[in-house]
């Protein structure tokens, strides 16, 4: 297969028609090139709506209390639900639960620090919030266990807050007043995924005692053990059943309390994204088999052309699957490197419109990058080598047609004087 | 060496039937020096191409070297041409784009001789043919009688015991034609079988033995001693012409 005599025929009759070759070869080649620009483009919309799903962990769970709509148990509807502290402590226990934590909201507190103010909701939480909503801590620490003991009267506040009321200076280690309650700065964070970081972060546990918040949550955040949508399904049902068993509601009955199961939007959103793929391969594959067509015929015309140098060789001892193989070759050749060459022209233009959307998303979101619909619309190396294999698997298809009509070319007729 | 019995060929064209050879009994021994005669038509080259196993026959039996050839593959038939059988054509058929020695081993590269070896092997035979200088030129650089002496070396490279030539002087003028015959006597001196197709008196009564086709029989075979007569009888021919 690899003998240089093959490789000589197959170069000399390239060589001996460049144009034939190089339209047949385009032909590929543009299949190849718009596969990689619509995956590379696919992938970009597809990162750039998962980087919008980082925002908080994947598996994260959020519920919070309504009002009852079903009568249950002899107790009429319309009546509130409210979160304890015990809530997170018995949602912590059930099967399939990461990490928990209560949260207990105070919107418009006022933040003051010498001569400046303002106001921002403040989130008063468990340490275990860091990993749900997936903060990033940009200096100093996130809340601890200590802190939730010891009923610490401490602060981790947004990027925002940091820059409206410290400009310049360090902010962790100074002190806040929050509703006139020195609060001391631990910690400054930012929301991946947002362009607003105006949330402060206070120990459950300070806060209720402080705020007269008493043992009341107003909804729990929670990470699941779950990869697939029917887990998470199940934790989600878990959860229910044992949050209605204290709470005395329906178990059926939605209003009493609300579930968002990140997962679940995640799990679905990705679906739509691998329906997108699949049909841009689809797409794809439609423009490269029009190519392929194209090198099928061109062969099918080189065979022809050939007919008589065939039928010599054969009268001369070739047998017909040398004459297949030197046809076959000749289109994998042809099919492997025009689809090579599309393949780095499109992966690579797909690499420079990446870069000039790093460099000009840079210098303008600051440090984090804004809500994008578009992010890094490559193409990895898997689906490189896998389009590859299908250019080899291409040309030995375009080439069969061709190369079994060679070998049933008859020597007497080729070499029949005209 | 050649043995047919009862040969028949007959080409379907539609949905006439063309009966071409119509009971071929043939023997040809080992080191003759036939030449095959007939009108157009007659089917010389029929019988050639079945001699040469490119083409096979509806009825009858072809031993060669005491084997029988019928119903071989293609894979076979291909490797049977390449030991037993070496080609000669009236338009040369060398390969365009290789160069006189690559023409020469390219029957060496069917049977699997390595390159080198083969390019090498093909050198000793171009040099018997007097083209050593011309081994890395390609046929379009040659004349008529040096492509033809390259079709021989291609012929003779795989060391075969028949060499079928369909018309080999056809193309070529009366000096170099003659000078191709004196090739192919020495060919067969060396005691491989030469069988031409030719239609030419003068190349046929260079031969040893004269097959004359008509209609798809033979009719005659002029031989040997004969062959005087046969070369008195053309003369008288060419004179009343």
């Amino acid at each position: 297969m690899f003998d240089i005599d093959k490789w000589q025929e197959i170069f000399a009759t390239i060589k001996k028609n460049k144009m034939r070759t190089f339209l047949t070869g385009f032909s590929v080649a543009w299949g190849i090139f718009m596969l990689m620009i619509l995956l590379g483009s696919g992938n970009g919309l597809s990162n750039g709506v998962a980087s919008n799903f980082m925002n908080d962990a994947v598996n994260a769970m959020w519920i919070w209390t309504g009002k009852t709509t079903i009568a249950y148990e002899g107790m009429k509807t319309g009546r509130n639900i409210q979160f304890h502290n015990q809530d997170q402590e018995l949602v912590q226990k059930v099967a399939g639960v990461g990490v928990t934590s209560g949260r207990y909201f105070m919107s418009n507190t006022r933040y003051s620090f010498g001569k400046e103010s303002g106001d921002y909701s403040t989130v008063t939480c468990h340490p275990q919030l860091l990993e749900v909503e997936n903060l990033q801590i940009k200096s100093g620490r996130f809340i601890n266990q200590i802190d939730i003991q010891q009923n610490r009267k401490v602060v981790v506040i947004g990027n925002d807050i940091k820059e409206a009321l410290f400009k310049d200076m360090e902010a962790v280690g100074e002190y806040v007043n929050v509703n006139r309650i020195p609060f001391k700065v631990v910690g400054v964070c930012s929301e991946p995924g947002s362009t607003k970081s105006r949330n402060a972060y206070m120990p459950l546990s300070t806060a209720q005692m402080v705020f007269n918040g008493s043992n009341r949550l107003h909804s729990l955040a929670l990470t699941m053990n779950a990869n697939t949508l029917e887990e998470s399904k199940a934790v989600e049902e878990q959860i229910r059943n044992a949050l209605s068993r204290q709470h005395k509601f329906d178990p059926k009955d939605e209003s009493a309390i609300g579930i968002n199961n990140k997962l679940e939007n995640y799990i679905q959103t990705m679906k739509i994204f691998q329906a997108i793929t699949i049909f841009i391969w689809i797409i794809g594959i439609g423009t490269l088999i029009a190519g392929i067509v194209g090198v099928s015929n061109i062969m099918l015309i080189v065979v022809k052309e050939r007919t008589k140098e065939i039928g010599i060789r054969k009268a001369l001892g070739a047998s017909p699957s040398s004459v297949i193989g030197l046809v076959l070759l000749e289109s994998i050749m042809i099919t492997t490197v025009a689809g090579y060459i599309g393949l780095v022209l499109g992966t690579g233009l797909m690499e420079i419109i990446n870069y000039i959307m790093v460099q000009s998303a840079s210098p303008s979101a600051g440090s984090e990058q804004g809500d994008t619909l578009f992010l890094n619309p490559t193409v990895d190396f898997s689906i490189a080598v896998s389009a590859t294999l299908l250019l080899i698997v291409a040309g030995a298809i375009a080439g069969y047609i061709p190369a079994k009509r060679a070998a049933s070319i008859k020597p007497i007729v080729a070499l029949r004087d005209e | 060496m050649i043995k047919l019995n009862n040969i028949h060929k007959s080409y379907v064209m539609g949905h006439n039937s063309l009966h071409v050879l119509k009971g071929i009994d043939l023997n040809i021994e080992q080191g003759d020096f036939v030449s095959i005669m007939g009108s157009s038509g007659s089917g010389k080259s029929t019988l050639l191409n079945i001699l040469g196993m490119l083409d096979n026959y509806d009825e009858g039996t072809y031993h060669l070297s005491g084997s029988l050839i019928q119903n071989m593959s293609e894979k076979k038939a291909a490797q049977l041409r390449n030991e037993m059988v070496g080609f000669v054509f009236q338009s040369f058929n060398l390969i365009s784009f290789k160069n006189a020695m690559e023409n020469v081993a390219l029957p060496l590269y069917y049977k699997g001789v390595p390159r080198k070896k083969r390019n090498l092997i093909a050198m000793e035979y171009l040099e018997k043919m007097g083209l050593t200088e011309w081994a890395n030129h390609m046929p379009n650089e040659m004349s008529g009688g040096q492509k033809q002496r390259v079709a021989i070396a291609r012929a003779l490279i795989s060391q075969p015991k028949i060499i079928l030539a369909d018309e080999p002087t056809g193309a070529l003028d009366t000096t170099t034609s003659y000078e191709v015959m004196e090739i192919l006597k020495q060919v067969n001196n060396s005691g491989i079988t030469v069988i031409i197709v030719t239609h030419e008196h003068d190349i046929a009564s260079m031969t040893r033995q004269i097959i004359r086709l008509k209609d798809g029989r033979i009719d005659e075979i002029i031989s040997n001693g004969e062959l005087k007569k046969f070369q008195k009888s053309y003369r008288k021919e060419l004179e009343t012409a």
